[in-house]
């Protein structure tokens, strides 16, 4: 693995010397796993079982694990293809075809839709559900990629701002009978006061710091949330929250979903277009210069404070729609569903798509919420391999499923002299 | 040399940091089209004072007065770089500090940032102005390149450039913010003698045909003499010479602060 520069075929991993590795870790986890998984006392008979066929899985389980572990690792090592393949590798980049030709992503899109459309038709009540809330945290997720993906502010605890969107819809609802359609701008719109609320002591704060301040913040919402009485009726919540409604039509409940799931299709359309026109616009430049390098954007001219209030402002405003909306759908809210746990699971659906990617932000979205549900039937190893997933991603692809790009300009003086 | 058209002034330009007095009393005056060096050892406190001239540093005490070029004259101590840069003061760092994971044009473009307006109604809605303001970014910034021989590298990552470019490129950010004034902080440190030439023709360039006056440190002293028509030389934070490169070159106390005092036996 130190020659870097020479090919590793994966016939040469089916080398003697290769897979004597693989033999010996396997062995020496065998050994190592032996007094846990193969011993075992029996307390009623007092006797002592020997599980042989255990530690035959084991070494089997490590054999096979290490083996291909290593040959990932070997694969990566080698980096970048060499010059020669770049063509090639052109060819197999879906991702790129689908963006770039024209007659490709036409009907790749017109596909998309149609199958976004039909799919509350055609699936269950349950499935919808579930979608509804993979289509939540895509908005989280791309609301918090313009904090940490283009601002390069580590941010955790943006969920409280999900917290203002919920907690603004059910109290304005309570006590004034407001409606979700005028519950959404207001939500947004108090959330940005929350984030320019938090962005003020955190100006000056970097890294480590800033997560910390941002942290306590996130938990001081939910804590105020769980123990302000009078005002959030505590930790038993807000129920009987009505769900959106249109013109004054009854819904019946799988109607009422169906909804629902088309009120958050298109909160999703509008969220990624602005992002898209956001990301190359001069505003973004300036926070992606921001967390390029601070000091070098404050000599370009960027004035760093507005930078930063409107970035967790921006970004706060699409936690406090996505709240409105979580708080209509499931009727109640509590401060339980807004924890830490939720800002760690926005935040890592971000870093696992890329940051600054808003394609590789929806696909790592719809996995993080999406493979659970589906994973119910592995229920006891569900975190297991969740994790297990979370820790090969970082070391196999560490810039997240589809890495940001940046923009290719084309100038015709260019291509003239250069070919 | 005449008052008239003098466009940077610093007047007893102190900064203390703690007990350490890293910049003590520094006049420094910058004239309209001047190739102006600041030399001295290391540690005598020449970034620390660009840093203050730049905003990045608040200096303790002292004035800095800048007369813009359409005749007003301001003073500048204590404000934020960004204001800075917006007066028309651009420089660069010793220590290369580019957009690392920006394409080269990009870095360009948000060195463009303090003259382009659109704010985030203007992203949001794209409107006419908006869209027509980007166009010219993109184009300007391409001039801009082209005039530091970096077109051919156009949407290469900043990080992924030869170190030479790299520099040139950081000169092209700064530029960008159209400054009547440029700082240079070390721009041959670490470049060869082929490179420290160009250069040498290259800043020449830059100031006889984009009008732009210029402040420069810089150890490399060939470079420093061929270019500069005056210098000002810095020791422990104290300005110890200044005149012409002649004058410095034999000026005793400029020799004992990079050579040391010689010892009667």
């Amino acid at each position: 693995m130190s020659n870097v520069s020479t090919e590793i075929k994966p016939t040469s991993f089916l080398s003697f010397k290769e897979l004597k590795k693989s033999l010996f870790t396997a062995v020496w986890f065998m050994i190592l796993t032996l007094p846990i998984m193969v011993i075992k006392v029996n307390t009623i008979e007092n006797t002592v079982e020997w599980h042989w066929n255990r530690m035959v899985f084991v070494g089997l389980l490590i054999f096979f694990g290490s083996w291909g572990w290593r040959y990932l690792l070997a694969r990566r090592e080698m980096g970048p293809r060499p010059r020669k393949a770049e063509s090639e590798r052109k060819r197999f980049n879906l991702t790129a075809i689908l963006m770039e030709r024209k007659q490709v992503r036409t009907p790749t899109i017109i596909i998309l839709a149609v199958m976004v459309i039909v799919f509350p038709f055609i699936s269950s009540m349950y499935q919808t559900n579930i979608m509804i809330t993979a289509l939540n945290y895509i908005i989280l997720g791309l609301g918090l990629n313009i904090v940490i993906g283009l601002g390069g502010m580590l941010h955790l605890g943006y969920i409280a701002f999900y917290a203002v969107g919920a907690y603004s819809y059910a109290l304005l609802n309570y006590h004034f009978g407001v409606s979700f359609w005028l519950a959404l701008p207001i939500g947004a719109g108090l959330s940005a006061i929350f984030g320019i609320l938090l962005a003020i002591p955190v100006l000056r704060l970097r890294g480590d710091y800033l997560a910390i301040v941002t942290l306590g913040f996130g938990e001081i919402v939910r804590i105020i949330l769980e123990n302000w009485n009078d005002f959030s009726f505590g930790p038993s919540g807000i129920a009987n929250i009505p769900r959106p409604g249109l013109f004054g039509i009854d819904f019946s409940l799988p109607q009422v979903t169906t909804f629902i799931y088309f009120i958050m299709i298109g909160l999703v359309v509008f969220t990624i277009f602005l992002m898209i026109r956001l990301e190359n616009s001069r505003l973004g430049r300036a926070w992606v210069a921001m967390r390029e390098d601070e000091v070098a954007s404050r000599a370009m001219g960027i004035d760093i404070r507005k930078n930063k209030l409107t970035a967790f402002s921006l970004g706060a405003v699409w936690a406090g729609m996505a709240g409105v909306v979580f708080a209509s759908k499931t009727t109640f809210i509590n401060p339980a569903s807004f924890t830490i746990w939720e800002s760690v699971m926005v935040l890592s659906i971000v870093v696992l798509g890329g940051m600054g990617s808003i394609i590789g932000i929806i696909i790592a979205a719809l996995i993080m919420i999406l493979l659970p549900e589906y994973l119910r039937a592995f229920s006891e190893f569900r975190m297991l391999l969740f994790g297990f997933l979370l820790v090969a991603m970082m070391v196999f692809r560490p810039g997240g499923l589809v890495p940001a790009k940046r923009k290719v300009y084309t100038f015709p003086q260019e291509e003239a002299g250069n070919e | 040399m005449s008052e008239s058209n003098c466009i940077l002034d610093t007047r007893a330009l102190t900064m203390d940091f703690g007990g350490l007095r890293a910049v003590d009393a520094m006049n420094l005056k910058v004239c309209e089209g001047e190739i102006v060096a600041l030399i001295g050892p290391n540690g005598a406190g020449k970034t620390t004072f660009f840093n203050c001239v730049t905003g990045m540093l608040k200096p303790s005490l002292g004035t800095i007065v800048i007369t813009m070029p359409d005749g007003q004259e301001k003073e500048i101590q204590g404000k934020r770089p960004n204001v800075v840069t917006n007066y028309g003061l651009a420089r660069t760092f010793q220590n290369i500090r580019l957009f690392q994971n920006l394409t080269v044009l990009e870095n360009v473009m948000i060195g463009r940032h303090t003259r382009m307006k659109a704010g985030i109604l203007g992203a949001v809605l794209r409107n006419k102005a908006t869209k027509e303001e980007e166009e010219r970014v993109i184009y300007e910034s391409y001039e801009y390149l082209k005039k530091l021989h970096l077109e051919q590298h156009v949407n290469e990552l900043a990080k992924n450039l030869p170190y030479g470019a790299q520099r040139r490129l950081e000169i092209a950010r700064a530029m960008a913010t159209e400054p009547f004034l440029l700082l240079l902080d070390e721009p041959a440190a670490g470049m060869n003698p082929q490179e420290t030439r160009e250069l040498d023709n290259l800043i020449v360039k830059i100031r006889d045909t984009e009008k732009i006056t210029i402040l420069l440190i810089e150890h490399d002293m060939n470079l420093v003499m061929s270019l500069s028509e005056r210098i000002y030389v810095m020791d422990y934070g104290k300005l110890i010479a200044q005149g012409t490169p002649e004058e410095i070159k034999h000026h005793p106390e400029v020799i004992k602060a990079y050579l040391g005092e010689e010892v009667d036996a």
